[in-house]
């Protein structure tokens, strides 16, 4: 048993509560973060969670983690719900507007769990 | 070394690119800059002002923000007049006391609107048209006023009517001149213009000069007119035209022109070398110009002059096009022919409201001008000619002849690559060709990479002739592909679907896509699986192609919340039903209104709440009502013959029955239906996509209308249906508008691009041309078969409720979501709001 594991990492749901495709958000640290599962797929990521601020800085509301996924180009994106900018899933990055750019947040998933990793102290 | 002091007086339109272009120079390091603002904001785009009417908000016109300043170092003042020069030692002084030295000088003041001096021009309700201050006092005015009138029928003139028109006033036009634009249109222009504006409900009024504004009897005031006549009006705004703001340089001593304007050299250095003067207060060769490219050209050449470049400013094109009311306007060069030895070329039809002026030169082969009123797609064109100088086809008048067969289309490859596209950024063909050279495929890649087409939006057409033509030069092939992700029109990937029997995305994908998908795409498929499929669309295979609204079966408002909207077929609903809406609304404190739709929508819900809303709803008798979906939305309806004293059908019991057998049906886009009880129409069948009114021997069918900002009248299409052929035909003709439209096709634009047109369609539903109408009938049957109530399904299945709460592992609500009361009812609080809210409680 790893003590270590579990103090770095912090369990959020099962990982089969979030469906292929879609997102959801996650109260983390007092922080809205929007996690999101994508089909494997090797062109565009070796990793199939991803995890981004909620908070949608053009359209000033916590709704990103109910955009649609999908890619530009070689960008991982998800699209706002409410005015279709699309944010970079690695960087956070706005492709439209890169004066924007939302925190990412470690994720990952480990015994079946969704978790996130608490930020250094 | 000390940096270089800038000052810029005055942060507009103009003002602000000065500073934009002065950021991204290369000496950008070595200056130090500070604008003024009179104005309580950092430039907006005055433009598009008109745009703040048709719900544009001061933050959407906003061209830049205080971050962007601060960010790039620029220092910047609001609400501060400049208001002394001392030029000897170089400093300014503002209307608040602030001393503010300067190295170079620069007078971005812009314009005020001339109001005529006459008597009773100063009461309240006497208004100008020019920040967005003004239109805050125009709305409040249109509040307590029913007629208005505009003083000035030119451009802003126009806009400014079709602005109180908008705001529902009874509007009429007052000019000085014999017609409209009396400066960019000629004779016949002019009168086409005031036909179309007058068929719009304004009325025009032309060589009435104002002597004076009294009290009125019906109105608030009275204009008293020099020949006798007079006209009652509420509300007065004055648009006759604009005074360079040169209040500065006239007190301090800067050169003039006789009729104002600050007198500038081709560096855009007034008579001070150390003073520059750029946009619309600015006064070059004698002639002040009055649009903002010509003042972007000002403030490239006058950074580049500071930075020590040697562009130089020698005049602009003053050509403009534009859309008034609706009515497309655009005038070139030498509208009126004035030009010695110039000729015309003239075309007017009447039918169709087009008038066309081609003014050429003596030896008809250059363009000198042009006039176009009601059809402007040539103007990108025309105006290439000119601008370059270019030769013209020996049959000139075949540019505005109607297209019999073949019209000449100007090669792209005849303008030379300086040829100026977009002049809002200033924007060359040979720019534009060569960032396609550099892989940028289709427009909205230029748009991004050269900023062409991102203005006032004037040379998108162009830009994306020019984009195309180097593609095809390229070997490109030209498409109208979906997105990235499928090299297929919506149309053909319904074919695919439909024909072999696709069933989810993945497989779509897999087999006839790359990439993963995005929210172009995703949900298209979503919604032709829908269309012919109808499984239920939150199944795990399709949750993740719905779209933002679908995809929580809510309309999401700005705030994440959602609004809920169940059905009420015909707006018939009995008082039990409504009271159950008025005690969930009261429950949830949803902000509650009645729809166009003739049913009730509920605003604010948030996430969690909404399957708890839907059970009590449900409960109670309702379905969901799919405002969320491109889909069937409502049936509206009058009462027709069961009660209505004209009726001659049950016009509520048809209504109902195609509500009922409709609903749900996934679209292209959005279909709404109406059902009157007589040719009386008061349900306003022939705004809609499929329009119904009855007749003493049945039914007139009517297509392909829409209301909104391009509306349209419906179609006849066939007349004293019975019951049954009328919904066979409607069966028939939402199938194939399924089949062959594009992604968010109104069933109007749809019916204007088939070939063939309305006789077409006839031949294809009445006739079964191509032979298909029994397959269209069956797929029809077979999404009515496999209706469900989306909301039903959700709330019976516990896995589905798991994804209704805010957060996926606590039970709290969005802490960002704040409301306040107005009228009785909440409603989300603006940024503001929350902010002042927020230092409030701590
Ligand atoms: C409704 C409307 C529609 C229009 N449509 C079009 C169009 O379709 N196409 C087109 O090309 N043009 C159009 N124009 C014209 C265009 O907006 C102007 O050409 C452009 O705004 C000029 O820019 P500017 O910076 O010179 O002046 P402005 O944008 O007027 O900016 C001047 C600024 O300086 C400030 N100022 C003045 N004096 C002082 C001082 N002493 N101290 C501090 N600040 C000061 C003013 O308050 C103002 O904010 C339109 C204008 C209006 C009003
Ligand atoms: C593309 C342009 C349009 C957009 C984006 C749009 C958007 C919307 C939205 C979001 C709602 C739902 C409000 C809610 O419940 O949250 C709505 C409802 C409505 N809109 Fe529009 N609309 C458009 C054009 C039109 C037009 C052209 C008309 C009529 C001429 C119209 C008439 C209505 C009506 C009647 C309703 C209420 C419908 C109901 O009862 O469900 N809309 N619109
Ligand atoms: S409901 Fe329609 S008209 Fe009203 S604000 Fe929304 S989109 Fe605009
Ligand atoms: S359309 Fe005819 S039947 Fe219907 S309410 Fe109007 S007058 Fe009555
Ligand atoms: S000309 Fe205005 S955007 Fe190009």
């Amino acid at each position: 048993m790893s003590t270590a594991i579990s103090t770095e990492w912090v369990s959020i749901c099962p990982v089969e509560d979030l469906l292929a495709n879609t997102g959801l958000c996650a109260l983390h640290e007092g922080e809205q973060v929007a996690i999101y599962k994508i089909n494997p797929c090797e062109e565009y990521s070796q990793n199939f969670l991803y995890a981004i601020s909620n908070y949608d800085p053009i359209g000033k509301a916590n709704v990103l983690s109910r955009g649609i996924l999908g890619n530009i180009g070689n960008h991982l994106v998800v699209a706002s719900p409410l005015y279709k900018q699309h944010f970079d899933l690695f960087s956070g990055e706005c492709l439209e507007d890169p004066e924007h750019r939302v925190k990412t947040y470690e994720v990952r998933c480990f015994n079946d769990e969704i978790q996130l990793k608490k930020s250094a102290q | 070394m000390s940096k270089q002091r800038i000052i810029v007086v005055g942060n507009g339109m103009v003002g602000h690119r000065f500073i934009e272009n002065l950021v991204d120079s290369p000496s950008a390091d070595s200056l130090d800059v500070i604008t003024f603002s009179e104005e309580p904001r950092l430039a907006y785009d005055r433009v598009q002002l008109s745009a703040y009417f048709s719900g544009s908000t001061a933050d959407d016109l906003a061209l830049t923000s205080e971050g962007y300043y601060q960010e790039n170092g620029v220092n910047y003042v609001l609400n501060d007049k400049v208001v002394s020069i001392n030029k000897s030692k170089k400093y300014v002084v503002t209307a608040s006391g602030r001393e503010e030295k300067y190295d170079k000088l620069i007078l971005a003041t812009g314009s005020y609107p001339f109001v005529p001096p006459i008597p009773g021009k100063d009461q309240d309700h006497c208004l100008v048209y020019r920040t967005i201050e003004d239109l805050e006092a125009i709305t409040h005015s249109a509040e307590t006023s029913k007629v208005g009138v505009v003083v000035g029928g030119g451009l802003l003139g126009l806009e400014a009517a079709s602005a109180l028109t908008n705001l529902g006033l009874e509007t009429h036009v007052v000019e000085f001149a014999p017609r409209l634009m009396a400066v960019q249109l000629d004779e016949g222009g002019g009168k086409l213009l005031r036909r179309k504006i007058e068929d719009l409900g304004l009325t025009v009024h032309t060589e009435k000069n104002t002597q004076e504004i009294v009290a009125g009897e019906n109105c608030r005031y009275r204009m008293n007119f020099a020949d006798g006549s007079f006209l009652e009006t509420d509300m007065v705004l004055f648009s006759a035209g604009i005074r360079p703001q040169d209040e500065l340089a006239r007190e301090f001593d800067l050169k003039m022109g006789e009729r104002g304007g600050i007198v500038i050299n081709n560096q855009c250095q007034t008579s001070d070398e150390n003073i520059y003067a750029i946009g619309e207060c600015a006064l070059w060769d004698g002639r002040i110009f009055g649009l903002v490219a010509p003042g972007y050209t000002m403030a490239k050449v006058a950074v580049s002059h500071i930075t020590g470049g040697t562009e130089e400013f020698t005049g602009a094109d003053m050509s403009t096009k534009l859309k008034l009311l609706g009515v497309d306007v655009a005038s070139i060069g030498d509208a009126h022919g004035n030009t010695p030895g110039a000729q015309s070329y003239v075309y007017t039809d009447e039918v169709n409201e087009v008038y066309k002026r081609l003014v050429v030169s003596e030896d008809n082969t250059r363009l000198l001008g042009a006039v176009l009123v009601g059809d402007v797609e040539v103007y990108g064109n025309l105006l290439q000619f000119k601008l370059n100088d270019m030769a013209l086809p020996d049959n000139p008048e075949a540019l505005i002849a109607p297209s019999v067969g073949d019209a000449p289309v100007m090669g792209m490859d005849a303008l030379p690559d300086a040829a100026q596209i977009c002049s809002c950024y200033d924007v060359s063909k040979g720019a534009i060709c060569s960032a396609v050279q550099n892989g940028c495929t289709d427009v909205g890649a230029v748009k991004t990479e050269t900023s062409a087409a991102t203005g006032c939006g004037g040379c998108a057409a162009m830009v994306k002739q020019v984009v195309d033509s180097e593609l095809a030069s390229l070997g490109i092939e030209v498409n109208n592909n979906l997105c990235e992700h499928f090299d297929y029109s919506r149309q053909e990937l319904a074919d695919i679907i439909r024909i072999k029997g696709i069933t989810t995305f993945d497989e779509l994908l897999s087999e006839y896509g790359t990439g993963l998908g995005c929210e172009i795409c995703k949900p298209t498929a979503g919604s032709i699986l829908a269309s012919y499929g109808n499984e239920y669309i939150l199944k795990k295979e399709h949750i993740g192609l719905q779209d933002t609204n679908d995809i929580y079966l809510g309309n999401m408002q700005k705030d994440g919340t959602y609004s809920v909207v169940p059905r009420v077929p015909g707006g018939e609903i009995t008082p039990e039903k409504l009271i159950v809406l008025g005690e969930v609304a009261k429950e949830y404190d949803l902000y509650t209104k009645v729809t166009g739709g003739q049913r009730i929508d509920l605003f604010g819900a948030q996430l969690h709440e909404l399957p708890d809303i839907w059970r009590q709803l449900i409960d109670a008798g309702f379905e969901t009502g799919h405002a969320y979906g491109k889909s069937l939305r409502t049936v509206k309806s009058c009462v027709g013959s069961t009660w209505c004293r004209y009726g001659v059908q049950d016009s509520l019991s048809m209504t109902i029955a195609i509500e009922d057998r409709y609903k749900g049906l996934r679209s292209p886009h959005k279909v709404k239906m109406a059902v009157s009880g007589c040719t009386r129409e008061c349900a306003e069948a022939q705004s809609k996509d499929v329009g119904i009114i009855a007749t003493e021997n049945g039914w007139n069918l009517y297509v392909c209308g829409n209301g909104g900002m391009r509306p349209r009248h419906a179609d006849l299409f066939a007349t004293d249906l019975d019951d049954e052929t009328l919904i066979k035909y409607i069966d028939r003709f939402f199938m194939f508008y399924i089949r062959t439209a594009d992604r968010l096709q109104r069933t109007s634009v749809w019916l204007e691009n088939l070939e063939g047109g309305l006789d077409y369609l006839k031949e294809v539903i009445i006739d079964d041309k191509l032979g298909i109408c029994g397959e269209l009938e069956s797929e029809m049957t077979k999404v009515i078969g496999t209706y469900q109530c989306e909301w039903k399904t959700t709330i019976e299945d516990p896995e589905k409720l798991k994804r209704f709460s805010h957060f996926i592992n606590a039970d709290e609500p969005d802490s960002n979501l704040a409301f306040v009361k107005t009228r009785g009812q909440r409603r989300p609080a603006t940024e503001e709001e929350k902010i002042t809210a927020i230092e409030v409680v701590e």
